[in-house]
């Protein structure tokens, strides 16, 4: 059976489940959805840069669960900062409570199902499966329609999260090809703080294809922090989804660090639906051998006075491949948006290639949106500089790249994070 | 120290510099004068070593080594310095990283242990009184949003940490006004020893007020036309360049 039909079928049987009514329901049109659509080509607008038919042509083993990796196992991939984290680990797709680890009072955190059926059913119906609205292809459908064992996270008003909250979506490739999809939705209330990294272990040289779609709320005055982290090694795949709706006042601060994988596609969507909202995007592919890195962004500015701003930055060499697609959406009752978007790229070798493509559409007329991108080399200029001081062309370009990605890493507000990522940096910088 | 033997150099094809003499010795102090286009700022990047330049005749030895052998970071390991027209901004890169690895290359090359943090802030320190340099500059990005008399005090402050033998500044009173000029001038004076001769590249004479040359010779297209002593830069301050382009110009017709 191919994994086309072998998804179908899962659906099919998913169908039946009953675990209350909004996820039920959410299951069905997905699975209609994706019927209607399928899993997208390159003649999919959205998706002519990244190819996913070679990865769904391949064969997964569909029965693992959450149970194929030890607490031993996990503990070699904690990321630095973990003792004083919140931790959600999810195993092949599949939250494992028992893996995770809790320490924040102001964080309620329990399967969606459970969520469905009880005291948050109105946050799930209202918010669970947004992201469709925005990302109309069959990949999302698919998570959607095969969401089983996802979480929710519930921040409580006025909390100021001080433990950030890490998820780990961890695949077991070490005897077959796994196929992964979690799903979860996060909801910062009122005038709440909190911080996540979100990172992708793949255990073991088989393949793994992690299809995942987060959503988060933050309500009025709540603030958000979110990192993500994509290190995973080359025969891993994934397409991940971070969906943020944002209430009035709402602030999100989002940095995105691709450094390692085969294909990587990021949907990375801001959905401003209320007045004085507040965004930062910052992203910064540095990738090499055959990795592919695709980002899209979506701003979608739908009140006024909401501020947006983003910054992608690339560094490629061998023949890896980077995508940046970013879309702005302004409309009519949007006045006051202030949108900005920048994309800068440094090719080191003739063989790496950037696909950069900025798409503003603008139905209001009192608004300041500007994007611009570059594409070029090392600056002879800054090169001559430091060897005229005495450094070495290696170590020159190593800390002109450096300095290149500095702008980045330091928006990452997490002391540790950003020194951990600090050091891959340099790490790989040493080794090229 | 310096030798140059009719040095032939050009960029993309045109010959700039078409037949250099110069000798300079350790201790001595030399102004490369000339009008614009003479091919003063050329000469500093041929012999610093930047890459875009050709040379296509003759030859540079430097303490007995054939500079135009040698990468820029070897010339900078064997103690020749540029001070740049227009030094480079680096966003990211704070100064006090760049000049601390900067130092520690230099020492590598010289066979040197690299300098610990407490005697690179020691040696730091020193070298910041006597270019009155603001230590916040340091811990900000390399140049970036510095004004035009920072940059420059910026370039002596690093050729005072990596103690060159052969200082070449060009053009460095280029856009300063006269105080940031008197400050850079008095830290190259300052740090200015007995072993260490400096190169002096500058459209006009106000510098050498304040860095006073042994030699004073004028470029003019490509070629070194005249030489004398400090007084040659007075001559022409008064007459300007005009006077050195007509006698050249009458010899070369003759």
């Amino acid at each position: 059976m191919s994994t086309i039909e072998q998804l179908n079928e899962k659906m099919e049987s998913l169908q039946q489940m009953e675990d209350g009514s909004s996820l039920k329901t959410l299951r069905h049109e997905a699975f209609s959805e994706f019927r209607k659509n399928g899993v997208p080509t390159t003649r999919h607008e959205e998706w002519k840069y990244t190819r996913l038919g070679g990865i769904m042509n391949k064969d997964y083993n569909f029965s693992l669960d959450r149970h194929s990796i030890s607490k031993e196992d996990f503990d070699a991939y904690r990321l630095p900062g973990y003792e004083e984290a919140n931790e959600l680990v999810f195993i092949n797709g599949f939250y494992s409570g028992e893996m995770s680890k809790i320490i924040s009072e102001e964080l309620v955190v329990m399967p969606l199902e459970r969520a469905a059926a009880g005291e948050y059913e109105n946050i799930i119906t209202t918010y669970l499966g947004h992201s469709r609205n925005y990302l109309v292809d069959g990949i999302n459908a698919m998570n959607t329609a095969l969401m089983h064992d996802g979480v929710f996270v519930f921040c409580k008003k006025n909390a100021d999260t001080k433990h950030p909250v890490y998820i780990y979506n961890i695949q077991d490739a070490r005897s077959s090809n796994v196929f992964s999809q979690p799903r979860s939705l996060i909801y910062v209330s009122q005038n709440a703080k909190m911080q996540i990294v979100e990172t992708y272990i793949t255990i073991g040289q088989s393949e793994s294809f992690t299809n995942q779609v987060m959503e988060v709320v933050t309500m009025q005055d709540a603030r958000i922090e979110y990192y993500k982290i994509q290190k995973d090694h080359v025969q891993t795949n994934a397409v991940s989804t971070t969906h943020i709706i944002q209430q009035e006042r709402g602030f999100a601060h989002a940095v995105t660090i691709s450094m390692d994988g085969g294909i990587v596609r990021n949907n990375l969507n801001f959905i401003m639906c209320a007045d004085h909202g507040e965004s930062h995007m910052y992203g910064l592919y540095f990738l090499q051998c055959n990795t592919h890195a695709d980002n899209h962004t979506i701003v979608d500015n739908i009140r006024p006075n909401c501020l947006s701003n983003q910054l992608y930055k690339g560094i490629l060499s061998g023949h890896s491949t980077g995508v940046f697609n970013g879309k702005i959406f302004v409309r009519q009752a949007a006045q006051k948006t202030n949108a900005y978007q920048s994309n800068k790229n440094i090719l080191m070798s003739d063989t790496a290639t950037v696909n950069a493509k900025p798409q503003l559409e603008i139905f209001a007329d009192d608004v300041k949106c500007s994007h611009g991108c570059t594409v070029g080399h090392l600056d002879d200029e800054g090169l001559f500089y430091l060897q005229s001081r005495g450094i070495p062309e290696t170590k020159a370009r190593a800390l002109l790249i450096h300095a290149f990605a500095m702008d980045i890493l330091e928006q990452i507000y997490l002391d540790p994070i950003r020194k951990y990522i600090d050091q891959e940096i340099s790490e790989r910088l040493e080794n090229e | 120290m310096l030798s140059i033997k009719n040095l032939h150099a050009g960029i993309e094809g045109n010959e700039i510099l078409k037949g250099i003499n110069l000798d300079v010795k350790a201790g001595e102090i030399h102004a490369i004068m000339g009008p614009n286009g003479s091919g003063k700022s050329t000469l500093a990047s041929v012999l610093a070593g930047r890459p875009e330049y050709e040379v296509t005749e003759g030859s540079v030895t430097f303490l007995g080594k054939d500079l135009l052998e040698l990468s820029p970071e070897k010339r900078a390991g064997e103690g020749l310095f540029l001070g740049f027209q227009y030094p480079v901004e680096i966003a990211g890169l704070s100064t006090i990283n760049f000049i601390k690895t900067a130092v520690n290359e230099v020492r590598k090359y010289r066979g040197e242990e690299p300098l610990d943090s407490v005697s690179f802030l020691k040696m730091m320190k020193e070298k910041m009184a006597l270019m009155n340099m603001d230590k916040a500059l340091l811990n900000r990005a390399l140049n970036e949003g510095f004004s035009g008399g920072e940059k420059k005090r910026n370039e002596v402050f690093q050729m005072a940490m990596l103690e060159p033998k052969l200082s070449i500044l060009d053009e460095t009173d280029s856009g300063l006004d006269i105080d940031a000029i008197r400050i850079v001038a008095n830290g190259v004076n300052k740090i200015k020893k007995e072993d260490h001769a400096v190169l002096v590249v500058t459209h006009y004479q106000r510098l050498l007020d304040f860095i006073v040359p042994d030699f004073v010779h004028v470029l003019y297209k490509g070629r070194i036309v005249k030489s004398g002593g400090k007084e040659l830069a007075l001559e022409l301050e008064e007459r300007g360049y005009d006077f050195i382009k007509n006698e050249y110009e009458v010899e070369a017709t003759a």
